[in-house]
This record gives structure tokens, sequence and C-alpha cells, in this order.
């Protein structure tokens, strides 16, 4: 029997993660003990507390950090190797806490719908109740919402940060359980939001099955739950190499589900067309973030020695999500699940990124690594989409919001700005330059073929020109088609999402013209430690 | 001016003018945006007459770290040819703007203010095109010149506009994705051989092995066929002048379509000389489809304003034709022809849209003919910028289209064959575009051009009487960029000077 040693916790280092944490808690005492009229005030203060105090935390520890190996890599590991807090650990959580600041902005955001949220006044009451209608006229609102936040963001933390599998299981589930119960909480269609948030729950449940048995075959080869161990183990290929290879396997089934890869991107657009549009806002871009993180970390530090294997893997996922993700979205009529489709896209080029990885000795000096590439994408990507999706959330007609395509038609007469903000979104998505979306598409491109994927960047050029024929088909209907009947209306939002929408087009078009600082910002995070 | 950053101020000068009168009323706009123009044009002649000089290589450069962990640079420099592209975007744009002076407040436009801004924005991104010395700032403004020709195409025009600015995004968006892919090769070359760095000067040092060298070609090549455009990637064009205004279509295929050209010249030969060599048999073929490919189509045309579109397709033909086979003559008269090209086509452009106006219809049958004796003045303009596009001796595109039909001749018999038939093909589509427009017993009630619209094409005129004349300003500009080309394509060319026929004798077999 071993001794039970007590660990020790690295307050200082762990202080971000620990402060969306214990805010998720008080949000739930507040949830229990304020008075109803106090909760919106106090429960947006407090996330907004939170998130803030971790990101300023992330910006001392960075400061601070350890650096081994010339800037190669920095950070400790923490919890006894079970967190590792590195330059990259550090760049997404401070990636995913500013996304979830202007997530919270949007979930607060009141004005659009008669001075109520987006989330539904008594989840419970089931739909076309005399008992909704109720909850309707007394102008209910789920507060609950802000600590189911703050627990998925505190997932989204720890995901990428998990330095051996179990914690990562953790992470994956403390991120996914509040998504899923906020998906099913739209305010108007609420069948089909309920309907979304069941098919994301069953087939979430299904993935994370698939991830726990890649976790207790790699288990089972390398004797260890610790990347380090594994990895180490994958280095003396002394085992069993069937149990590793399914082991590989079955975790790529679980993440690749998470990121929404095809085969595995069904759930994608029914949720993103399901979900309240804040949460599919700040889904959308956080869960992405923290999936990649995490992936990054499992491939590149766990199995890293084992590349040849699963590379090819890698390769023919990122050419089929990039084909389905921009096929299909070509054919859609909604814009929700047409920013859903593009995000499968989007999925499919970030892979192209993490395929591109090389010996760090095959590398010129100054050139562009994989990580470097990847985590750039994930800035540009996670901004834009926010924005994306909160412009979404203003155009509205007398049943909420308007999301078919072809009550766009007219929208830049109607409101030149909302339109205009949404084309240049749409331009960053196709990977226009001077927007972010080039640098970032560059950047991936870049990378992989500097590892000779090239067939890969070849279908990577030509989803992007499919992709770029359904933006500018959004692009079309809003500029020069004829409005149907009264065409679209455009809510005045309160200042919680014009500032969202802002920080959005400001972010891509700073990191379209000036990516410099964000790219050297990703080479300073340098390496994951093990 | 040596401290001066000419070239940037060049650049900002419309694309300031394209913010400010994107916030002025709609009659105070076109004023603005005129002034700045011929501010722009000003500034470039005068940029040119005083700090350029005719010794070739690039000049008036500037260079600026970028973004650094990518090795991009905000470079700039002009050569001849970029000299010369500069100068003509600079002159088509006041014309152009005074051309379209009510076009746009026309019901079912987008209104002035729009138009000029969108000019002026496409000017802007234009000069930075022929000005980028870095291979990813030449990218970016290649793309972003798409956007302000986006909504000129689909804001203006006729019916069903829309769906031909859609169409020409998507082709140009294709090929310039392809591009990219180009693009991060030469960025994974140049780091594999050092330091990662998109500057042409570094870029062209490189040796990079035949077989990178050709899929790097191929992803440029693509985009310069469908921007210039060359058979079979010319679709999109024809589409996009019958629908958008004349205006727009001056700016598109006399400024905006020499961008493909240009690049072949800059990037294809200047960076990929091998490969440019080992394409030559498939490019020559392909421009001597277009050449006579374009000229018969443009004679089954109806739509005055899709044949005009047309023709350029046969001439984009010749001036590929005349980079590719890889002499003095041809490079020469290749870059030559852009510019008359840009004039002639622009002059038929703009007075054929004045008749579009006159008549209501674009359509050759249903104008019936009979404009002469109403209007002689437009019917006589006509006829001389139709002439000049089919290379009449005297007019400025004969001098070129002769240096590329020699420059044929002496690449091979066949190819000097093809592309003599063209000219024969130009006199049957622009006479008898002629002949069914003008002409004709009946007498039509038509007013004749007004001051403002003959003051557009006055200097169009001037100028393709000068030059057919008197070319040597011209080539004195072009020659020595010619030689620097050819230099680094290594073809050891006779004649050193253009037009020392005796020269030409004995180059046979002298390259393949």
């Amino acid at each position: 029997m071993n001794e039970f040693i007590k660990p020790t916790v690295e307050y200082f280092e762990l202080w971000p993660l620990l402060v969306v944490f214990g805010v998720a808690c008080l949000g739930v005492v507040v949830e229990a003990f304020a008075p109803r009229s106090a909760r919106y005030v106090a429960q947006v203060l407090l996330a907004l507390g939170g998130l803030g105090a971790a990101l300023v935390g992330v910006v001392l520890i960075a400061r601070d950090s350890e650096v081994y190996a010339d800037g190669a890599a920095r950070g400790v590991l923490a919890m006894s190797g079970t967190i590792a807090v590195d330059g990259p650990t550090l760049f997404i959580w401070g990636l995913v806490l500013v996304l979830a600041i202007a997530g919270t902005m949007l979930f607060a955001e009141r004005h659009l719908d008669g001075g109520v949220s987006a989330f539904a006044g008594q989840a419970a009451a089931l739909p076309g109740t005399e008992a909704e209608r109720e909850a309707s006229t007394r102008g209910l609102d789920h507060t609950e919402v802000y600590p189911l936040l703050m627990f998925a963001v505190f997932g989204m933390m720890l995901f990428p940060a998990a330095n051996d599998l179990l914690t990562m299981f953790v992470g994956l589930e403390v991120l996914s359980l509040p998504l899923y119960l906020l998906t099913g909480l739209a305010r108007r269609r609420r069948l089909l939001s309920q309907e979304a948030a069941l098919k994301y729950f069953l087939l979430g449940a299904f993935s994370s099955g698939f991830f726990l048995y890649g976790v207790a075959l790699v288990y089972g080869y390398a004797g260890s739950m610790q990347f380090a161990a594994i990895n180490e183990a994958v280095r003396n290929d002394t085992a069993n190499q069937s149990l590793l290879l399914i082991g590989i396997g079955m975790l790529s089934v679980g993440l690749f589900f998470k990121v929404g890869a095809a085969p595995f991107q069904a759930w994608t657009p029914d949720v993103y067309q399901g979900a309240p549009t804040p949460v599919t806002a700040f889904m959308a871009a956080g869960t992405k973030v923290a999936a990649f993180g995490a992936m990054l970390r499992l491939f590149y530090v766990a199995f890293g020695a084992d590349r040849w294997s699963w590379q090819p893997m890698m390769w023919v996922i990122a050419i089929l999500t990039m084909l389905v993700g921009a096929v299909l979205a070509v054919t859609q009529t909604d814009i929700k699940r047409l920013l859903a489709y593009s995000s499968v896209a989007h999925t499919g080029f970030l892979l192209t990124g993490v395929l591109g990885v090389q010996q760090t000795s095959a590398l010129a000096d100054g050139e562009l690594t994989a990580l470097q590439a990847v985590l750039f994408y994930l800035a540009t990507y996670g901004f834009a989409t926010l924005g994306a999706f909160a412009v979404v959330s203003l155009v509205r007609d007398s049943g909420g919001e308007a999301t078919a395509l072809s009550r766009w038609a007219g929208l830049g007469k109607e409101s030149p700005i909302v339109a205009g903000v949404f084309a240049f979104f749409l331009l960053a998505m196709a990977g226009i330059p001077l927007t972010s979306g080039f640098v970032g598409k560059l950047a991936v491109f870049s990378v992989a073929l500097a590892a000779g994927a090239w067939p890969v960047v070849i279908a990577a050029v030509v989803a992007s020109v499919i992709a770029a024929f359904l933006y500018i088909r959004v692009i079309k209907a809003m500029y020069f088609d004829e409005p149907v009947g009264e065409g679209p209306t455009v809510a005045y939002p309160s200042v919680l999402t014009a500032t969202t929408i802002a920080l959005g087009a400001a972010v891509t078009l700073m990191l379209g013209i000036l990516p410099g600082p964000l790219l050297d910002l990703a080479a300073l995070a340098g390496e994951f430690i093990r | 001016m040596n401290d001066l950053p000419v070239l940037t101020i060049l650049i900002a000068l419309p694309l300031v003018g394209a913010l400010v009168t994107a916030f002025l009323p709609a009659a105070t706009a076109r004023l603005a945006g005129l002034g700045f123009a011929g501010a722009t044009l000003v500034w470039a002649v005068v940029a040119a007459l005083t700090s350029y000089s005719l010794d070739g290589g690039m000049q008036l450069t500037e260079t600026h770290t970028w973004i650094e962990a990518l090795g991009v640079h905000y470079a700039l420099g002009v050569d001849g040819l970029g000299l010369l592209m500069v100068l003509l975007t600079t002159v088509l744009v006041p014309i152009v703007l005074v051309a379209s002076w009510h076009e746009a407040d026309a019901p079912g436009n987008g209104g002035s203010r729009a138009f000029v801004a969108w000019v002026l924005a496409l000017e802007a991104m234009s000069l930075a095109v022929f000005t980028a010395t870095d291979v990813f700032l030449f990218y970016v403004v290649f793309e972003a010149t798409l956007i302000p020709a986006y909504f000129l195409i689909g804001g203006f025009g006729r019916e069903g506009r829309g769906r031909a600015a859609t169409k020409f995004l998507i082709y140009q968006l294709a090929g310039g994705l392809v591009m990219l892919a180009s693009v991060i090769g030469l960025y994974v070359v140049s780091a594999d051989s050092g330091r990662p760095s998109f500057l042409l000067t570094d870029l062209a040092a490189l040796d990079i092995d035949p077989v990178t060298q050709r899929w790097i070609f191929l992803g440029f090549f693509i985009a310069f066929a469908i921007k210039a455009p060359m058979f079979p990637v010319h679709t999109w064009l024809a589409d996009t002048t019958e629908r958008a205004t004349t205006g727009t279509s001056v700016l598109l295929v006399c400024v905006l379509d020499k961008i493909g050209t240009f690049g072949m010249l800059r990037f294809c030969l200047g960076l990929l000389p091998d490969a440019s060599q080992w394409a030559t048999p498939v490019v020559v073929v392909l421009a001597l489809i277009s050449i006579v490919y374009g000229a018969l189509v443009a004679i089954g045309q109806d739509d005055v304003l899709r044949l005009i579109g047309l023709t350029s397709l046969s001439h984009f033909g010749f001036i590929v034709l005349g980079i590719f086979v890889f002499s003095s003559q041809g490079g020469s008269g290749a870059i030559l022809y852009m510019v008359n090209h840009g004039i002639a086509t622009a002059a038929l452009f703009l007075v054929a849209g004045y008749l579009v106006q006159r008549r209501g219809t674009a359509s050759i049958r249903a104008m019936g003919g009979g404009i002469e004796k109403g209007a002689p003045v437009l019917a006589g303009i006509f006829l001389i910028s139709g002439l000049a596009a089919c290379g009449l001796p005297g007019l400025s595109p004969f001098v070129s289209e002769m240096l590329v039909i020699i420059a044929a001749f002496q690449h091979a018999w066949w190819a000097g064959a093809v592309a003599v038939t063209a000219i024969v093909l130009a006199a049957i589509y622009v006479l008898w575009l002629y002949q069914r427009t003008m002409t004709g017993p009946e007498q039509v009630e038509v007013k004749d051009l007004d001051r403002r619209e003959v003051g557009t094409l006055a200097p169009l005129m001037l100028a393709l009487v000068l030059f057919g004349f008197f070319p040597m300003p011209l080539l004195d500009v072009i020659n020595p960029n010619v030689e620097d080309t050819l230099t680094q394509v290594g073809v050891t060319d006779e004649p050193p000077t253009v037009g020392s026929a005796d020269g030409a004798a004995s180059s046979q077999g002298g390259h393949e």
C-alpha cells in the first residue's frame, strides 16, 4: 500500500481556476438566498468580477512564470503534476476568460426582447401551458444561467490545463454539463431548444463514454494516467501497440465530438440553432478554444512520440471536416445553421494546423510552430464567431430573432452599420485579407505545408472556395436582394451587446492588420511542459 | 522629395479620399472625389517626372517590417511596368468619375457618394497592388481590390447585377485562394532556406527546386489567368461588363484585369523562371485560343457591352502571348499593349455607355442604326476607338500588336499565324458593330455628346493618336524593365533595342 501524501497546492498558479470555481459556487448561494429582484444585478456583477479577477490573475502568473530552456517553455506543474500551468495553458485561459466576459455581457442583454433576457422565464414550465404564460407575464428570468456559465468556464479552463487523462475527463464533463442545460433554456421556440439540449446531451454522453473507454485502454497500455508517463511508454514502445492505437482512436472520438469534426459534427447545427443565441455565441467560441487546447496537449505531449500513427488519421478527419462543413453550409437557409456548418469547416482548418506539428529541429529560426498557428487561429475564430452570433441576436421580427436567411434580404438598406459589421465578420471567416481570418488561415496552412501535408492544404483551399461562396451569398442577400414583405428590423441593443460586437470587430480588424503582437505572444507561450 | 514616402502618399491619397467622401453629401462627394483623384494623378505624374530615372530596376522603394513573425514587410517600389500601370490607373480614375457624374444617382443605383467612395478605394488598392514588392502585401491588396469591385458591380448598373457581382467575386476568390497556397509555398521554401521572408528581393535570390517551382507557378498562374482573364476561366468577364455601369467596366477591364498580366510578369517570370519556361507551350496555346475564341464570340454578341468585354479576352490573349514568348519584342509589346489596351478599351466602353444611355438599350438589334447623322461626334469617336481596338496603323494599339505578332512568329510560325487571324476577326467585330449601330438610312433623334462627355473622351483620343505615332516615351520606360525580366528568366535575347529589325533574322532557334 502506498502511503497517502498530501498534495501541495500551488495557490498562486491556480488562482484563476479557483476564483472562477468559487464565484460559480457563490452564484448558487446568491440564487438561493438573494431576493428575486436583486439577483440579476448581483449575478452579473459577480460573474464579471470573477472573470475579471481571474483574467488579472492570468496576466500576473504569465509575468512571473518560470522560464525553461531559453524561453522554449514556461510555467509549472501544479497539484502533483495533474494540472500544467504552462505558456499555452495561460494563453488559452486568457482567451477563454475574455470570451467568457463577452459571453456574460451577451447573457445579460435585456434590451432586445422587451426588457427580458433571451432565457426562458421558467424552464420547468412546459411549453404552451398556463404556467409558462404566467412566468412570461410576471417577467420571470432565470438568473441561474450565470453560475452555469461560470461552471462551464471552469471546465473550459481545466480541460486544456489537464496533465493527466482523468483530470482531462473531469474537465470535459464540467465544461459539458452546464452547456447541455443552457442549450435548453431558450425563451422562444422552446421545443426546438429542448430538442437541441436533449440531442446534445445524448450524443455528448455517448462520446464521453468513448473518451472514458479510451482512457482505460491507454492506462492499460502505459500503466499511468500521466501524460509524461504515457509519453515515456510510447517512446520505449514495449507494451501492446494495439491497446495504444485503439485508445488513441477512442480518445480522438471524444475530442472530435467536442470540436465538431466530421463525422461527429451532426449535433452542431441542431444545437447551434436551438440554443439561445447568447449561449450559442459563447459555446461556439469557448468550447472550441478549450477543446483544441486539450487536443493539442493530449496529442503533442502524451502521444507526441507516436506522431506517425495519428497524423494520417488527422489528415483524413481534417479533409473530411473541411469539405463536409463547407458543402453542407452552402445548402443551409437558416443563418444560425449556416454559421454552425461554417464552424465545422473552421474545425477542419484548425485540425490542418494541429497536424502540422514537426520536430523543433526541423523548423527554421523564426518559422511558425504548429502550436503558435493553432493558438492564433483560435483567437481569430473565437472573436469573429462571438461577434457574428451577437449580430444575429439583433436582427428580429415579431416572432423573436429572424434567423431565416430569406428574412435577411435587404438588411443593408435597413441598417447599413449592422449589415456592414456582419459582412465584415463573414469576410473574416472567409479569410479575406485585412481581417484576422486571413492571417489565421495563412498560419495554419503554412505549418501544414511545412510538415508536408500538401494534400490537406489543397483540400483546405478547395473548402475555402466553397465556403467563400456561402459567405458571399449572405452578403449578397443583405445588400443586393429586395426585402421580402416588411423586411427585417434591427433591435437597438444595450451597451452590453454593442460592446461585445465592437470588441469582436475591433479584434478581428486589429489581428488582420497587425497580427504581430499576438503571434509573438503565442510564440512567447512556448511549448507544453510535461 | 527624396525623403518623402512617395508611393505611400500615392496610395494614401485616394484611400483618405474614399473615407472622406463616404461621409459627405452626394453633390459635394462627387467634387471632393474628383479632387482627390486629380490630386493623385498630379502626384503620380510629378513623382514620375522628378524621381523616376530610366535606368530600370526598383525605384522609390520603401521597406518597413510589418509582421515579424511571418517575415512580412510593408515594401513598395516601382519599375517601368509598375510605373506605367500606376499612371494608367491614376489617369483613368478621374475620367471614370466625370463620365459617371450623373449615372450613379439614377433610380435603383446606390448613389454617387457610395460610387465615388468605392472607386477611390479601388484606386488605392490597385495602386498598392502595382507598387507592392512584398508577396504577402501584394496578396493582401490583390484580394482587397475585390471588395470595392464587388460593391461597384453589385450596387450600380443593370438588372441582374447582383448575380454578376457574385459570379465575379467567386471566380476571383477562387483564384485568390489557389494563389494563397502558392504564397504559403513560397513562405515554406524561404523558411527552409533560412529565415522566412516575403520580400521579392529575398525570394528572387532563392534556388527553388524545379518540381516545387512548378507547383507554386501553377497556383500563381491560375489566379492571374482568372484575373486577366484567359480561356477557359473568362466566363465572368462578359457577364460582369454586361451588368455593371460602363465606368465600373473601365476600372475592371482596364485597370483591375491588368493585375493578372502584371502578376505574370512580376511573379511567374520574376520568381519562377524555370517553371515559366516549362509551362510556355501550354500557356501559348491557351493565349492563342483566347485570342481567336474571344474575337469569334465577340462577333456573335448582340449586347454592345458584352461584345466589348469579350474583345478584351482576345486582347489579353495577345498580352499573355507576348509575355510568354520570352523575347524583348514580345515583352515590350505586351507591356505596351497593357497600356494601349487600357486607353482604347476605356474609350470604347465610355462611348458605348453614352450610346446605351441615349438609346435605353444595349441590344445592337434593338438600336437599329442610324445614329451617325444625328450624332456625328459620338459616331466618330466610336469609330476611332473601335478601329484602335482592332489595331489600325497610326493608333497606338497597332504598335504593340505588331511587336507581339513579330515575337510570336519568332517563337513559332504557327503561333504567329494563328495570332494574325485575330486582326481580321477584330475588323469584323468592330466594323460590323459600327455598321449595325451607327449607319443606316433612317435618322434617329439623339442628342450628340455634350461637353462633359467629350471632355472625358478627348484625353483618351489624344493618347491613342500620340502614342500611335510616337511610342518611344513609353518604350523608354518599358525596355529596361523587359531586359531585367529576361535576364531573370535567363533568356539571352538578341536585339538589344527594340525596332532594329535586322537583328530579328538571326534570332531563330535562340530559345525554345
